[in-house]
C-alpha cells in the first residue's frame, strides 16, 4: 500500500530524515513513536509531500508520488490527513468543512455531499454540530470533525500527526475511540502518537524513530515488552 | 456682521452645484481606481508570497518604486512625462485613474501580503491535503478568511486615495478641489469656497472612518 525507499529529508543543513525504509500493507495500522525531534512528524508529512523529500522514493499503491509527473493533488485525495492542530476551516460550518472537498473535487451534488457529511458526522458523534462553526467546538469535537472531513474524500490511507497531543486529557478518549473504529473497519493508517496505550492496543506494528532513523520496529508486544535497542529501552522507560 | 454671515452662506450655496459635480468626479475616480487597485494588489500580493524569486522581485520593485516616489511626481510623469517621449497620450481622466490605481495598488499589495500571511499555515496544509490545488486553496480557504481581516485596512486605503485625488487638480481634472479653485478664481471668495471644499472632503472621509471603526469592532467579535 505504501512503500518508502531510502527517504531523506533535510531542512537546509539540518538532516531530519537520514534513510527511511518502510512498507505498510493494506489494512495495516502502523504507529510511529519516538522522542520529539526524532523526525517522525516530518516522516509522516513526506508521505503526502507536505514536506518535499530531498531523496528517496515513496510509492502509494505502486505510484511514485515523488515523481513530479504524477498529479500530487489527485494522489492526495487518496491520503487523508489529520493534524495535531485540527486545521478546520473557521469560516465554514462543520458540515461545509466536510463537504467542501467532495463537492468541488469530486463533483458530488450538494444534496449527496450533505448526506455523506451527515453520515460521517454521525459516525464521529457530532451529528448535532453540523450547522455550528468550528470555533464553538471543544478540542475533541474539532478533531473528530477533522477526521470526518478527511474521510469525506474516501481515502485509502489515513495519516494522523499526533492527533491527540493538543487535546485536554478528558477529550483524548473520544478521538481515540473514533480511530479505533476506523482501524476495525480496515482502514490503512499511519499514526504518529505519544499515546503508548493506544499504540499497544490498536497498532499492528510499531515503529520507533530516533535521530532521523528507524531504530526498531515490530509488533506492539515486541516493542513495548521486549525492546532490543538501548535507545528504545531508554525512551520507553521515560514514557511508560 | 449679520450681513457678512448671510453673504458667506449665499456664496457657499451658489457654489454647491459645481462642487457637487466635483465631488461626484472625486468619488467616481476613487471607486474606479480602487477596483483596479484591488486586482493589482491581489495579483502582486500573491506574487510577493510566491516561491518564485522573479515574481517576488517584480512585486518588490513595483511596491518600492511607487512607495518611494511622491504621488504628485507620478501624476505628472504619466500625464506629461511619458507623452513627451512616446506616442502614448492619456486623457486627464485616464491618467488620473491610472495613477491612483497603481499608487493604491502598491499599498494594497502590502495589505494583501500581510493579510494572507496572517492566516495560519495549517489552513493551506489542510486544503492541500484534501486534494485542492494551491490556487483552489487560496480561493476557497485562505482568501475568504484573509479578506475579512483586511477590510479595515481597505477602507483606510480608500480614505487615503480620496485625499490623493485632490492632487489630480494639477492636471486639470474637475474633481472637488479643482471645482473649488475654478469658483474662487472667478468670485475671489477663496476662504468660503475652500472651507466648503474641506467640509465636503471631511464628511465623506469621516463617514468612512466611522465605517472602518465599525468594521474593526465587528471583526473583533467574530
Amino acid at each position: 500500500m505504501i512503500k518508502i525507499e531510502n527517504l531523506k529529508k533535510s531542512f537546509g543543513k539540518l538532516e531530519v530524515l537520514k534513510d527511511i525504509n518502510v512498507k505498510v500493507e493494506p489494512q495495516e495500522v502502523v504507529c510511529v513513536i519516538g522522542p520529539s525531534g526524532s523526525g517522525k512528524s516530518t516522516f509522516l508529512r513526506c508521505i503526502n509531500r507536505l514536506e518535499e523529500p530531498t531523496g528517496g522514493a515513496i510509492f502509494i499503491e505502486d505510484t511514485n508520488i515523488t515523481d513530479p509527473k504524477n498529479n500530487i493533488n489527485k494522489m492526495r485525495q487518496k491520503l487523508g490527513m489529520v493534524f495535531q492542530q485540527f486545521n478546520l476551516f473557521p469560516h465554514m460550518t462543520v458540515l461545509n468543512n466536510i463537504t467542501a472537498a467532495p463537492k468541488r473535487l469530486k463533483g458530488i451534488s450538494e444534496e449527496d455531499a450533505n448526506k455523506i457529511g451527515m453520515q460521517l458526522l454521525e459516525k464521529v458523534g457530532l451529528e448535532d454540530k453540523a450547522k455550528v462553526y468550528p470555533d464553538n467546538l471543544s478540542g475533541g469535537q474539532k478533531q473528530r470533525a477533522a477526521i470526518a472531513r478527511a474521510l469525506a474524500m474516501e481515502p485509502n490511507i489515513m495519516l494522523f500527526d499526533e492527533p491527540t497531543s493538543a487535546l485536554d486529557p478528558e477529550m483524548v478518549g473520544d478521538v481515540l475511540e473514533v480511530m479505533k473504529d476506523l482501524a476495525k473497519e480496515g482502514m490503512t493508517m499511519v499514526i504518529v502518537t505519544h499515546e503508548m496505550g493506544f499504540a499497544r492496543e490498536v497498532a499492528d506494528r510499531v515503529i520507533f524513530m530516533d535521530g532521523g532513523y528507524i531504530v526498531e520496529e515490530g509488533d506492539p508486544e515486541q516493542i513495548f515488552d521486549n525492546p532490543q535497542h538501548e535507545r528504545t529501552k531508554a525512551f520507553l522507560s521515560k514514557v511508560l | 456682521m449679520l450681513e457678512a454671515i448671510t453673504d458667506t452662506f449665499e456664496v457657499m450655496r451658489d457654489a454647491m452645484p459645481v462642487l457637487m459635480k466635483g465631488l461626484q468626479m472625486t468619488v467616481l475616480i476613487t471607486i474606479i481606481s480602487l477596483l483596479i487597485a484591488l486586482v493589482i494588489g491581489l495579483v502582486f500580493g500573491l506574487f510577493s508570497i510566491s516561491k518564485n524569486k522573479v515574481l517576488r522581485a517584480i512585486s518588490t520593485v513595483y511596491v518600492n518604486i511607487i512607495r518611494g516616489t511622491p504621488i504628485l511626481v507620478q501624476i505628472l510623469y504619466i500625464y506629461i512625462g511619458i507623452p513627451a517621449v512616446t506616442d502614448l497620450r492619456f486623457s486627464a481622466f485616464a491618467a488620473g485613474v491610472i495613477v491612483i490605481s497603481i499608487n493604491a495598488g502598491a499599498y494594497l499589495v502590502e495589505i494583501f501580503r500581510a493579510g494572507i500571511n496572517s492566516i495560519d499555515k495549517g489552513q493551506m496544509e489542510a486544503g492541500r491535503t484534501l486534494g485542492f490545488s494551491y490556487g483552489e486553496t487560496m480561493r476557497i480557504i485562505i482568501l475568504p478568511q484573509a479578506i475579512k481581516r483586511m477590510l479595515p485596512a481597505f477602507v483606510n486605503q480608500f480614505i487615503v486615495s480620496i485625499k490623493d485625488t485632490s492632487l489630480l487638480s494639477v492636471i486639470g481634472i474637475g474633481e472637488l478641489l479643482m471645482s473649488g479653485q475654478s469658483i474662487y478664481s472667478a468670485n475671489f471668495k477663496a476662504f468660503e469656497i475652500l472651507t466648503l471644499v474641506g467640509i465636503l472632503y471631511f464628511i465623506i472621509i469621516y463617514t468612512l472612518t466611522l465605517f472602518s471603526r465599525w468594521l474593526e469592532r465587528r471583526m473583533d467579535v467574530s
